[in-house]
């Protein structure tokens, strides 16, 4: 046996070399808006790593920049500052953004961005028609979507007709329909009632332990990102910074039993007073 | 009763209520002034002379003179107004350099030109198409330039992060957000068109409704001139609802159409 063989059984023995480059890694990343009135520094030098099939929960302040540095996750938005990495390749060359790197990607916005001329079905249908999807595998998927997102019997309707939790709720079927392996969620439940919400965590969570998706979820409610997430990152605002990450360590699947643990109470009190002291 | 249902059946009563009591007043009002019917004949004297009119074939020979030409020019108007205005909408520079032209192009009264027109084409048809071209062109191209702007930056952010090609996100998106806005030009492009069929018509030409105006101005016959101001009227409101139709046809999930007659209701 050659030395040579040896040693790369050592290095499989040791850590999984080559380390795969990791899901999302963004560094020194920071965006400045320039407007006629005011420059505002949204965000400042984030530093964040994010692992393949990890959940992320962001919380921070209205206004802290949780909108802008999803935006430029999701090659919306370029960063005025550092790098982004996807799977090890650059999203952003300056100002114009790789398309090849953000495949695969599902997006709810902060507002459900429906198409007032399409049906429920064919709203929750269209990243699927885009992909080139046939119309009876469209139609399938769309309506087990809809019944997941318990829109049941509202296939037909227009979004004109819907209330604005069953908008959202759509527009989460819609980012959901392509099986994406990486989801990015502006507070997607912002709009539901509490009932509603819990079951659309526990599916959200079901899904991406399903699929194996990174999510980067972002919401206003403490518990939510808690319950939900592998960590917790949260913001301070102007300039939009990392101020702290907690790391949430229940097994998962999660169920809602779980919000009673005393655990579970320690780690949302310490977040709600970590953000309360950067007032 | 919802206001809905009620919006389904009172314009079927309160229209032909308010037309006999119109009819009605303008009989009294001649009456009562002892006017003569050279000025202001009473209805059932236009009425008798809207039969006749209806029943001379010559009368429709006109009509359909007035129909073609509205229609053709109305049909280049809007070629005309869909492409300039998605360009002046698309290319900003295009829009900056050409607008001050714009303008000035828009508040020249446009009718003036007419008897140009017939100096360079005639006193046939083309002089009357090209005169309601022009008029229903701006209304029609300054909507689609609207509308192709108006592309809310949410649903764009969509395809976007759908990484949509330029075609799809045509399909899905701009053609259809901009599709209200060029049925509202194409709504007020239709009444203008036959504005610029009939002005064209009295000025220069021998057919059509509006020469029929004219020649009855002429002969002093006040009930057949009311007779034919009511065909006018009527091809009018025809087109009117065609493309009105076409517009529920087509954008039905538009607040502008399911607000004027709900599915629901
Ligand atoms: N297009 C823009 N032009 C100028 N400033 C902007 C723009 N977008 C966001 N900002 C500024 O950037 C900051 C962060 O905005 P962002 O939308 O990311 O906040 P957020 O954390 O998502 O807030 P919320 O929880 O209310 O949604 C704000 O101060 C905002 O004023
Ligand atoms: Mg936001």
């Amino acid at each position: 046996m050659s030395a040579h063989h040896a040693e790369t059984l050592d290095a499989a023995a040791g850590t999984p070399a080559p380390a795969a480059p990791p899901k999302l890694e963004l560094t020194g990343v920071g965006k400045q808006f320039r407007t006629k009135r005011a420059t505002t520094q949204a965000l400042d030098d984030i530093d964040l790593t994010i692992t393949d099939g990890e959940f992320v929960s962001l919380i921070g302040r209205s206004g802290c920049g949780k909108t802008t540095l999803l935006r430029m996750l999701a090659g919306l938005l370029s960063p005025t500052e550092g790098k982004i990495l996807v799977e090890g390749r650059s999203l952003w060359d300056g100002s114009t953004v790789d398309s090849s790197v953000v495949s695969q990607l599902g997006v709810v916005f902060q507002e459900a961005n429906l198409f007032p001329w399409y049906s429920v079905l064919d709203n929750i249908a269209l990243p699927l028609q885009l992909r080139g999807d046939g119309k009876a595998e469209r139609r399938e998927r769309a309506r087990e979507l809809a019944e997941l997102v318990g829109l049941q019997g509202f296939e037909k309707s227009y979004p004109r007709e819907l209330s604005g939790g069953m908008r959202q709720r759509v527009a989460i079927a819609r980012a959901l329909s392509t099986h994406p392996k990486l989801l990015l969620m502006d507070e997607p439940f912002g709009a539901l009632d509490a009932l509603t919400r819990e079951r659309m965590n526990l599916e959200l969570q079901r899904i991406a332990l399903a699929t194996n998706a990174t999510v980067v979820f972002v919401t206003h409610d403490i518990a939510e990102a808690v319950f939900l997430g592998d960590r917790v990152v949260h913001l301070t605002p102007r300039p939009g910074r990392i101020s702290g990450i907690t790391h949430v360590d229940f097994a998962r699947p999660r169920d809602i039993d779980v919000e009673t643990e005393a655990e579970f109470g320690k780690i949302v009190r310490e977040l709600r007073h970590a953000l309360d002291g950067e007032e | 009763m919802s206001p809905q249902r009620m919006g389904r059946w009172l314009p079927w009563i309160s229209t032909p209520l308010l037309l006999a009591v119109f009819f009605l007043a303008w009989d009294v009002f001649v009456r009562v002034n002892n006017m003569s019917e050279l000025v202001l004949p009473r209805p059932g004297t236009v009425l008798a002379s809207l039969v006749d009119l209806v029943q001379d074939p010559e009368t429709w020979a006109h009509a359909r003179v007035t129909a073609t030409e509205t229609i053709a020019g109305f049909l280049i108007a809007l070629g005309a107004g869909i492409t300039v205005g998605a360009i002046l909408g698309k290319v900003r520079w295009m829009e900056y350099s050409l607008r001050p032209m714009i303008v000035a192009s828009q508040v020249v009264p446009k009718v003036a030109l007419i008897p140009l027109f017939v100096i360079w084409f005639g006193f046939g048809m083309t002089s009357k198409i090209i005169m309601s071209a022009m008029l229903a062109f701006f209304p029609i191209m300054l909507n689609v330039q609207l509308g192709v702007r108006s592309v809310e930056s949410g649903q764009r952010d969509v395809m976007r992060a759908l990484n949509a090609s330029r075609w799809h996100t045509f399909r899905h998106l701009e053609l259809k957000s901009t599709m209200p806005y060029v049925f509202a030009g194409m709504e007020v492009g239709i009444v203008f068109a036959i504005i610029g069929t009939i002005v064209g018509e009295y000025l220069g030409g021998s057919e059509g409704l509006g020469y029929l105006v004219v020649r009855t101005l002429n002969e002093l016959n006040a009930p057949a001139l009311f007779a034919v101001i009511i065909l006018l009227s009527v091809l009018g409101l025809l087109l009117y609802f065609v493309v009105n139709g076409l517009k529920r046809f087509f954008i039905p999930w538009h607040e502008s159409v399911y607000s004027q007659h709900d599915v629901n209701a």
